[in-house]
């Protein structure tokens, strides 16, 4: 039937439209980028061969493909060009992140999903708020605050708890500073949404059954929270690992993280080629958490709720 | 006891003489005191008294809002009186928190843990108690023939029917075994014929448990199928207390008349009251309408006459009928509703006034049946209407 078909184009369209934003918008450039790592460098315009020319046809591309090679993974991986460390210790700089996150987003969400129904709204705001003033504005403005001259030395020299400032800025110390603070929201707002759903009768079900308070948040809200959990936590995990702008700002010269690599390797470097491969790996190393996140969006929506 | 006979004539006997609030010398298990509760200008519970026996099966039953289900969560702890004490086996729960009291609940909304199996959720409560693995083992074993989901006890809640969910709700409550077990609206999400077996079920399961068992509902069939002595509430006061035939019977206003099944409420001035009748003036009728109660008002008052509709005779007005007796009224047939077993004859009398009448369909076929517009007479015994002054 007519009707039945525009229908069916018409979904067809609707759905076409995000799959295409992502073809043409990731896939293609991603595939750029695969391409470039495979390459190698050159003095030339683009900085890198071999260069994709259709014009030569088909030896031109048999050619086109024996050209490229996986020397700069080896270069990448090689144990001592520091790429393998910069991914490790952003590895690890972006876990104790993300724990540390945990720590201080629970209780801010546990205590919004616990405020007044009226007042909640505000509280949201609050925490989106700082998201009006620019990202990098507010990194710099650490840098005010921690620096040894800054306000936090100042206050602490001030009220006489110290005698010398201390040094902040340009330690893994201030790169957690800053990646606890800008990411903040992350955390919250998913941690937020799976405690408010929270039905509070089933805490008064675990009092009644003899279970006190504290035991009951234990047995009962933080494991119906995980889902909130898991969801800050990649959601603050993933973008930690290739955090740049934190680790160059707040950071010192010690401060290995793969952003910074990837920047020194593209800028200072001028290896497009190198760059790109770090680029890919780092997509694959990401792969596994994102893999992990799906699976459980997957089955909570099996489960239900 | 006497183990060899029937369960159910065990039930039965004792039922037949359970009544321990007509014993002056019976200690109540519950007692609410004077209790009152507000949530800021809002008087959720006034001043309600209260006494409830061991064993027995309470029911409060009021509309929404009545309070009645306030007063409950202060039983369980939820609420704390503003005023007035609660005591529970003598002694003052006040200050106890609600998860050492020995009151367990069971939830409306059911409150399962949702990431809990059938058997944990069961086993919950006992685990609180650091009982030992085995018999928590066998308990929640025990619970779960005793609702009949002994295949059930790896699912999780949303792998359940709501009648299954029920059950395991009830199963969890009862799996402490509480001195009393509170049960908020405990079928209100069962379909009907579920609703009317699981009431059953929940009369026997108190028996052989012997525990107390105090439910909240809005539904006086439920009330009245269960309890062996209902409380109704309204407006956030006890207005009466009784096993559920005197409420039905006897009740004390007319609010509770009117709450509890159908009635004809009409308003009458006392004649002449006697120490066993009462003679009452209708302005809906010229007969004299005489009531088989003492009553100590004077003549000349206004009371009114509530008689239900099933305490009444409809019959057709015959052609040469006499003039009217005692305790009838004349009308015509303006809707009947017909409910199979019985049919709901409304009757509008000549002041425009409507009463119902029911009558039992006993016999399938009837040569003339009555209809609508038929002219008809209303006559009720005097024992059959009861004569309330509030």
């Amino acid at each position: 039937m007519a009707r039945a078909g525009s229908t069916g184009r018409g979904r067809l369209l609707v759905i076409a439209i995000p799959y295409l934003w992502l073809l043409a918008l990731f896939l293609v450039p991603f595939l750029i980028v695969v391409k470039i790592s495979l390459s190698q460098d050159a003095l030339a315009q683009p900085p890198y061969t071999p260069v994709f020319d259709l014009a030569q046809g088909w030896a031109g591309f048999k050619d086109f493909v024996s050209q490229l090679s996986l020397d700069n993974y080896g270069y990448v991986l090689g144990w001592d060009n520091g790429f393998v460390e910069a991914y490790g210790s952003s590895l690890v700089i972006a876990s104790i992140s993300t724990a540390l996150l945990l720590l201080v987003g629970y209780p801010i969400a546990y205590a919004m999903a616990r405020a007044p129904k009226g007042v909640q709204p505000a509280l949201l705001m609050l925490v989106i708020l700082p998201f009006w003033t620019s990202f990098l504005i507010r990194v710099y403005a650490w840098i005010g605050i921690l620096s040894p001259e800054g306000f936090l030395n100042q206050g602490l020299m001030t009220l006489g708890l110290i005698d010398q400032p201390l040094e902040l800025l340009n330690t893994d110390l201030a790169v957690y500073i800053g990646i606890v603070y800008s990411y903040l929201p992350f955390m919250v707002l998913p941690l937020y949404s799976a405690l408010e759903k929270l039905d509070g009768t089933l805490l008064e079900a675990a009092q009644d059954l003899g279970c006190p308070p504290f035991k009951a948040f234990w047995s009962i809200t933080f494991p119906l929270s995980l889902p909130g959990v898991a969801a800050g936590a990649l959601l603050c995990f993933i973008p930690a690992v290739g955090e740049f702008v934190i680790p160059d700002l707040l950071g010192g010269s010690d401060t290995q993280m793969i952003g910074k690599s990837l920047w020194t390797e593209f800028t200072a470097n001028r290896s497009w080629t190198a760059s790109s491969a770090v680029a890919v790996l780092l997509l694959v190393v990401l792969v596994v958490p994102i893999v992990i996140y799906q699976n459980i969006q997957a089955r909570q929506l099996e489960a239900g709720k | 006891m006497a183990a060899d006979q029937g369960r159910t004539q065990t039930i039965g006997a004792v039922r037949r003489t359970f009544a321990p609030w007509d014993n002056p010398a019976a200690t109540p298990l519950i007692r609410f005191e004077n209790v009152v509760k507000t949530f800021g200008a809002f008087t959720a519970v006034n001043r309600v008294s209260l006494d409830i026996y061991e064993r027995e099966f309470f029911a409060l039953l009021g509309p929404s809002g009545c309070g009645k289900t306030t007063l409950m969560r202060m039983l369980a702890g939820f609420e704390a009186p503003t005023e007035g004490r609660i005591t529970l086996n003598g002694e003052d729960i006040s200050g106890v928190p609600p998860y050492r009291r020995p009151v367990n609940m069971m939830f409306q909304s059911y409150a399962l843990f949702p990431h809990m199996t059938v058997a944990d959720n069961i086993a919950f409560g006992l685990k609180q108690d650091g009982m030992a693995k085995a018999d928590i083992k066998a308990r929640v074993e025990e619970m779960l023939a005793l609702v009949k989901l002994e295949s059930f006890a790896k699912r999780k809640p949303h792998q359940l029917s709501g009648g299954q969910r029920q059950r395991v709700a009830l199963a969890r409550s009862v799996a402490k075994r509480p001195k009393v077990l509170l049960l908020d609206e405990p079928l209100g999400a069962l379909d009907k014929k579920l609703r009317e077996e699981t009431q059953f079920e929940l009369m026997d399961l108190q028996m052989s448990l012997g525990m107390t068992f105090l439910i909240v509902t809005h539904d006086q069939e439920e009330a009245m199928t269960v309890a062996d002595r209902i409380g109704v509430m309204n407006h956030g006061e006890l207005v009466q207390v009784a096993p559920p035939a005197v409420i039905y019977e006897q009740p004390a206003t007319r609010y509770i008349a009117d709450f509890i099944g159908d009635v004809n409420l009409l308003e009458t001035k006392v004649v002449a009251a006697g120490p066993d009748e009462v003679e009452l003036a209708c302005e809906k009728t010229p007969a004299p309408l005489r009531v088989a109660q003492g009553l100590g008002v004077p003549a000349g008052d206004t009371v009114f006459l509530a008689i239900r509709p099933e305490k009444m005779r409809v019959e057709l007005k015959e052609a040469e009928a006499g003039p009217l007796p005692e305790n009838a009224f004349e009308g015509v047939i303006w809707d009947i509703g017909y409910l199979g077993d019985l049919s709901v004859y409304h009757v509008e009398l000549a002041c425009g006034t409507r009463i119902k009448v029911s009558k039992p369909n006993v016999s399938r076929l009837v040569e003339r049946p009555i209809t609508w517009e038929d002219k008809v007479r209303v006559t009720f015994a005097p024992d059959a209407g009861v004569v309330l002054t509030r």
